[in-house]
């Protein structure tokens, strides 16, 4: 009866602030609508929607005996409290996907964006991530990319493994671009995220050597070396001797983003890869809780219009129409592919209960989604003209304050070079202007949060805080990355020829590493050298990328359930991948043939070599000219390649489903027999 | 209605003082090499025991080796 009664009141709640957005429209409208949508949309989606498939599509069962009991090994299969899972799987799928996605989503208003996170989370995330983790913990936490094999075959399987693989050359590449948009001509971010180097060391050998493995001690002492690194970096700042050591162009920096992700990737992990990951999570986690709290406290009034001009595709920050753009620009906090990859690794090994899935799965992909949402208020609550001079490519609006002040002024969103000179020097910063890739506008949004909430004589700490929270963890996402990108790459390989399938021996691991880090360093590159700032045309790449394994997950998921004899539950799983399919395919489509130059990329490609040939670009853009060409025609071969590897899946997948309609042989399942729960211990069958 | 006295209340926020503190311990792999020690003890009494430090070294090892950090 309670239950019912809650049920009832948060559904009337989140069709009250629904409804206040709706009736809103064409007046500030402030945040804790939003929010207050958002927390009633998720707790309904988890209490009706995630019981329901809980129950009937995916039949948890909390008597069958989990692979944590069955081949616990008190390493990596350990039952763990449904609690303490929840803890460990969101903060391994929280990663800055959900805060670059929206921000730059913002460009179309902060309707599209809100709507797409709240839903697409609800019918499709969450989905993914509770269904998956249940597949794999009913197959003794096997990958997705086995499980493609198994239930699929070898074509699902191969074509995943290439698909993983290239999302993790695009994925480093972005967050390289990120990063290097944030540390661009700012010593103090530069210099402070150069020291979480060395913090992040003395960490290591204390934890390896001093106190092994007291991580909580360890990580008071990195928060105060943390600290240290945010403070010195502002007072490098200061000293006109030193701030110029730390005042890189993008090219160096990209330089030396690759050379410390490559030294990352082949050096122990517990000296630097280990270490700056505990010192990140719990930033992340501990800033994620600060600026829900912040949030609530100062409840901003939104400046963002609910639906800018731009969906018709003519926006700044990228090219293309709200759809399907928007779908593809928020990934993370919607829907994410990687997440399956997390959600078939560690996580299903720990789950000690069926029943524990819709918590972990559901419920940390809620929450996730729920940050996606945040950033879209720290991107929307600025004036809209200050967010378009942050993250508009000198390419689009102008190379100098004056031409790119006037050019967003005439889109009606008025904004003056002094304002902008009056905050670039609040938040201790040269210039605000076309700091794209969505970091540094975040940063400025979050800064007011805080500066409001705790005090704005400290805009500029808040700052270069909120940026170096993103930093050490774009970072530690780069090392994790390259990292996994070098043992799948050295899986491969060892296909060719065994011994570069070896892990531990060190030609094969640099010759792996120097491929994965060229790969990912090319298009960080090129990323850099791109005068509209490269992250118009990664982050759709990202996102396309992401979308498709998604799909992947989807069909492997769709596939199973059909083959268990519930085709009629299949839709569960069926909708989100037809939607996915539908707006990967489009904008697939769209990327590589549209005419317009700022969407398609050959058309971007031709339109370029014509002004070379012709002489008429500037010395500068000619110079880098022939690199963009040809990475803009990459980009349309890779944009073809993942969405053919998606049609593979998605036609794989209905083969096996038709032969399964139809009463023809399909691959067995490789579900494990089913055990009781107590049942092993009782008989003392545990090695 | 019953009454919480001083003592009752000072007593319920420890424990859920105690039991955050327990939940921030496992979350952060805090306590792995005490529930490891637990689980040795338990299953395999007599066989050699890693070191705190070996044991940290060859977790983070195994951690480290698959997809454990997303975007």
């Amino acid at each position: 009866m309670v239950k019912k009664l809650t049920g009832a009141v948060l559904a009337v709640l989140a069709a009250f602030a629904l409804g206040g957005i709706a009736l809103h429209r064409h007046e500030p409208i402030n945040a804790l609508w939003i929010v207050t949508a958002a927390v009633c949309t998720y707790l309904l989606g988890y209490r009706i929607y995630a019981a329901w498939i809980a129950a009937r599509v995916l039949m948890v069962d909390p008597t069958r005996a989990t692979p944590a009991e069955r081949l616990n090994n008190g390493r990596d299969f350990v039952p763990t409290h449904r609690a303490i899972v929840f803890g460990h799987h969101f903060a391994a799928i929280a990663g800055p996907g959900p805060l670059v996605g929206p921000t730059l989503a913002a460009q179309f208003g902060y309707l599209p964006g809100t709507l797409w996170i709240l839903v697409g989370a609800v019918f499709g995330g969450c989905v993914q991530d509770m269904t998956i983790l249940l597949l794999s913990t009913r197959r003794d936490g096997r990958s997705l990319g086995q499980m493609a094999r198994d239930e699929l075959g070898p074509l699902g399987g191969f074509a995943s493994l290439i698909g993983t693989l290239l999302i993790m050359v695009i994925l480093s590449a972005v967050l390289g671009l990120v990063l290097v948009n944030v540390m661009k001509h700012s010593p103090w971010a530069t210099a402070t995220v150069i020291a979480t180097i060395p913090a992040a060391i003395i960490v290591g050998l204390y934890l390896r050597f001093w106190r092994p493995g007291r991580v909580l001690e360890a990580s008071v002492l990195g928060f105060a070396l943390l600290a240290l690194a945010l403070v010195g970096g502002g007072w490098i700042d200061q000293q006109p001797a030193l701030r110029d050591l730390f005042d890189y162009s993008g090219v160096a920096l990209a330089g030396l983003v690759c050379a410390y992700a490559f030294v990352a990737a082949i050096l122990p992990v517990w000296i630097l890869l280990a270490p700056r990951d505990y010192l990140s999570t719990f930033l992340k986690l501990g800033t994620v809780l600060l600026l829900g709290v912040a949030i609530v406290v100062t409840h901003p009034v939104l400046k963002m219009p609910a639906v800018t001009g731009f969906v018709d595709g003519t926006g700044p920050l990228f090219g293309g129409k709200v759809f399907p753009f928007v779908f593809i620009t928020i990934a993370c906090g919607a829907i994410s592919g990687f997440h399956a990859l997390i959600a078939s690794g560690t996580t299903p090994k720990l789950i000690g209960n069926e029943a524990d899935v819709r918590l972990v799965g559901y419920g940390s992909m809620a929450l996730e989604s729920f940050v996606a949402i945040m950033a879209l208020i720290a991107a929307t609550l600025l004036d809209p003209g200050v967010f378009f001079a942050i993250n508009s490519g000198a390419g689009v609006v102008g190379a100098t304050p004056e031409a790119a002040v006037h050019t967003i002024s005439g889109w009606g969103f008025p904004v003056t070079v002094e304002q902008m000179r009056a905050l670039a020097s609040a938040m201790g910063e040269q210039t605000l202007f076309a700091r794209t890739g969505g970091a540094p506008s975040l940063a400025v949004g979050m800064a007011s949060i805080f500066g409001s909430t705790f005090g704005r004589g400290l805009l500029a700490l808040w700052y270069h805080f909120a940026i170096m929270f993103e930093a050490v963890f774009l970072l530690a996402t780069l090392d994790a990355g390259t990292r996994v990108g070098r043992f799948m790459l050295q899986d491969l390989l060892g296909h060719a020829w065994a011994p570069l399938g070896r892990t531990s021996w060190y030609p094969s691991v640099i010759f792996a590493s120097v491929a994965m880090v060229s790969a990912w360093g090319y298009f960080l590159y090129v990323g850099v050298i791109d005068p509209n700032g490269g992250v118009n045309i990664l982050w759709p790449l990202f996102g396309i990328s992401n979308q498709m394994l998604a799909a992947i997950a989807l069909s492997i998921a769709t596939g199973i359930i059909i083959k268990s004899g519930r085709a009629r539950y299949a839709l569960v799983t069926l909708v989100p991948l037809a939607w996915l399919a539908l707006v990967t395919s489009t904008a697939a489509l769209q990327k590589v043939t549209s005419p317009d130059v700022r969407i398609g990329l050959l058309a971007a490609a031709g339109d370029l070599a014509g002004k070379l040939a012709a002489g008429t670009l500037p010395a500068a853009k000619a110079a880098v000219a022939p690199q963009l060409i040809f990475n803009q025609r990459l980009d349309a071969v890779l944009t073809l390649l993942f969405t053919a590897i998606l049609w593979l899946i998605i036609l794989d997948m209905a083969r096996i489903c038709v032969r399964r309609l139809r009463g023809l042989p399909v691959p067995a399942s490789s579900e494990a027999p089913y055990r009781a729960r107590g049942e092993l211990h009782a008989a003392g069958a545990v090695q | 209605m019953r009454r919480l006295s001083g003592a009752a209340l000072a007593g319920c926020l420890a424990r859920q003082a105690g039991s955050a503190w327990r939940w921030l311990r496992a979350v952060s792999g805090d306590d792995a090499y005490e529930s490891y020690q637990r689980h040795h003890a338990a299953r395999h009494p007599g066989e050699p025991l890693l070191s705190r430090g070996a044991y940290y070294e060859q977790m983070q090892r195994r951690k480290w080796s698959g997809v454990s950090r997303c975007c």
